[in-house]
């Protein structure tokens, strides 16, 4: 039994303008201590994807509409508010995109640590606060014991991401899903939070699920990819396979668009248009309308993830030619 | 912290200063002469004469400044010319009204104001959110003499079940003193209490949309602790603000309050003394009722470090 699979997963916004579907159709599943990577531009629904998985979608205007999201064989989207509050934080925790707005500005961090601990186990307040340095420690806060009673307002932004980590590691989650982790941060912090993440997957045997727009993060840490486009899943595969043999033009492009130091380029090669508003989405490939290899027949019908060969799948109808 | 209110105590000197500048210059911004427009246009000149000395206002400026402030340093302000006592005397026997009635009030406008703010955004856009915002429109819309009228037709004159007015001291009689209080605290409160549950709802639906909110249920808490503990601590520092403004409009609304139901307090003190010309009352009682204000924004200052650490640390 897989760790967690999600199959068919669909949900909507209300808008202004009517129900849009922000997500559709969304499968995958994930092995314990495996990182999958989900890559797509912003608005391709890859934050939606994990808040619908944690159950954090504001509703309303959010609305799942179908599939199912089974966490070791139980479906959490028919789990009672109850019940998945106690799987947050031991079960699933998550680590979000803007260190500097996430810690709560008016709580120290040792707090903000310790509660969630409180939340799920009956430690003594002596307990709770070595366990809190202890992961301080872990998350590579120096000075941890004197750095619990600061505020989040006294901390750099990477040392912010590390408190934020060290809340969602605290309750040693059988998965960790990490929302652009490292986006807000500078390149060098962002090489120091990755590498700390996979040091506590190895330590913790816990999944790891990476969202980013960031081929490079995805390269360096993910063991198998999703690529997400407008709302849909267009290409899976193992990482090492995706880079070299990318199937959807979508991920082609996204590829050609990572510079390399081994070709003299002037300019950077980018996909032409921009990603559709989810109620302006084209009708058959999302896709078509950007893809240099469109035929009339792209618009004809949402073309299915199908597999072709070493677990990759990939949707789009002209697969057969490109192979 | 203690330096926090040492130094803002520090800070208020110079507004006091201007305020007892103001209230000093503010007999000889009378049109014509001062003597003439206490005693009245019949006035002798023996008692005008009586007035100026009593006033000190035969002597130069200067001299009459620095008597000012050296009987101020003394806590003298002077002789009310209506009562015959003390200004300070006839002040303080008043405040405690004042200051009982504006708690009450105080009470009162925060129970209502929070309780259905939290409510009303918790469950925005329902029919509860909506039936408390047509309340308070109409807090905000009643002005409070007419409220405090219609209370006094219901209750005090068709029901009998509360006097129409008059005091009765807290400690003397707590029973009592609600009896004679409850109308006009309401007809105080709820007005503020409108102001308070419309700040209190908007300020919570933009704490409840921030970042740490989503990072709070991220980490398993109960909703309980999400909106109580994470929610309300951060919307509580702007409410802050609003509710110093709130106590500085409940001490000048008691003016009105008092004089509509009777209430020997500060209000009903400085309407008679405004009423009556009776200068040195007026100087007193406002220089009295500024410092209070002023207390009170200090109060505010520091409830803001209580609440929020980033206030606590930026100078400390």
């Amino acid at each position: 039994m897989s760790l967690l699979d999600v199959r068919d997963l669909t949900t909507s916004f209300q808008t202004g303008g009517g129900e849009v579907t922000a997500i559709e159709n969304v499968s995958f599943s994930l092995e314990k201590g495996e990182i999958l990577g989900i890559v797509g531009e912003s608005g391709s629904g890859k934050s939606v994807t994990a808040l619908a998985i944690m159950g954090l979608l504001p509703r309303p205007p959010a609305r799942v509409l179908g599939g199912s999201v089974r966490f070791e064989g139980q479906d959490l989207l028919t789990l009672s508010d109850r019940s998945m509050q106690r799987l947050r934080g031991p079960g699933i925790a998550m680590v979000f995109q803007e260190p500097m707005t996430s810690l709560n500005p008016v709580f120290t961090i040792g707090e903000q640590i310790m509660e969630t601990i409180r939340a799920h186990e009956s430690l003594s307040q002596k307990d709770s606060f070595a366990r809190a340095v202890e992961m301080l420690e872990k998350v590579g806060i120096p000075a941890a014991t004197t750095r619990m009673s600061d505020y989040p307002h006294q901390l750099s932004g990477g040392q912010r991401q590390r408190v934020m980590l060290a809340i969602a590691l605290v309750c040693r989650p059988r998965l960790l899903i990490a929302d652009e982790p490292t986006t807000a941060l500078d390149v060098t912090i962002q090489a120091q939070i990755l590498e700390l993440l996979m040091d506590l997957r190895d330590e913790f045997g816990m999944a790891i699920i990476m969202i980013t727009h960031n081929m490079g993060v995805i390269a360096e840490t993910a063991d198998r990819v999703l690529v997400m486009y407008a709302g849909r899943v267009v290409e899976q595969a193992p990482v090492g396979r995706l880079f070299d043999h990318p199937l959807h033009p979508y991920t082609r492009g996204l590829l050609s668009c990572v510079p390399t130091l081994d070709q003299d380029q002037d300019r950077l090669i980018a996909i032409p248009g921009s990603l559709p508003e989810p109620s302006r989405r084209p009708s058959g490939c999302r896709f078509s309308a950007r893809c240099v290899h469109a035929i009339p027949a792209c618009s004809d019908v949402i073309p299915p993830l199908e597999i072709f060969e070493q677990s990759h799948a990939a949707a789009c109808i002209r697969v057969g030619d490109f192979a | 912290m203690g330096g926090i209110l040492v130094r803002r105590l520090v800070g208020a000197l110079p507004i006091l200063l201007i305020v007892s500048l103001i209230t000093f210059g503010m007999i000889h911004l009378i049109p014509g002469d001062p003597a003439v427009a206490i005693a009245g246009m019949s006035a002798t000149p023996e008692q005008l004469a009586n007035i100026r000395r009593d006033l000190g206002l035969d002597q130069p400026l200067l001299s009459q400044l620095w008597d000012w402030y050296a009987n101020l340093l003394r806590g003298d302000l002077g002789r009310s010319l209506l009562l015959g006592q003390p200004v300070v005397q006839a002040t303080m026997r008043r405040l405690p009204v004042t200051l009982a009635l504006s708690a009450y009030a105080l009470v009162l406008t925060l129970l209502i104001g929070l309780v259905s703010g939290i409510v009303a955004a918790l469950r925005q856009n329902t029919w509860i959110d909506q039936v408390a915002m047509v309340f308070a429109m109409l807090g905000i819309s009643l002005p409070s003499f007419y409220l405090g009228l219609l209370m006094i037709i219901v209750f005090a004159v068709d029901l009998r079940w509360l006097p129409t007015g008059g005091y009765i001291v807290l400690t003397d009689d707590p029973i009592g003193w609600l009896a004679t209080s409850t109308m006009p605290a309401i007809s105080l409160a709820l007005l503020l209490a409108g102001l308070l549950a419309r700040i209190t709802r908007s300020t919570m639906l933009e704490v409840l949309r921030q970042d740490y909110i989503r990072t709070a249920r991220a980490k398993g808490l109960p909703n309980r602790t999400v909106v109580v503990k994470h929610a309300l601590a951060n919307a509580l520092i702007p409410i802050t603000t609003v509710v110093g403004i709130i106590v500085s409009l409940l001490i000048s609304g008691s003016v009105v309050v008092e004089t509509l139901f009777s209430i020997p307090g500060i209000g009903q003190l400085l309407t008679q003394a405004v009423l009556n010309r009776d200068y040195p009352m007026v100087q007193g009682g406002l220089l009295i009722t500024t410092t209070l204000l002023v207390l009170v924004n200090i109060g505010v200052d520091v409830c803001y470090a209580l609440l929020d650490p980033r206030v606590r640390y930026d100078g400390a």
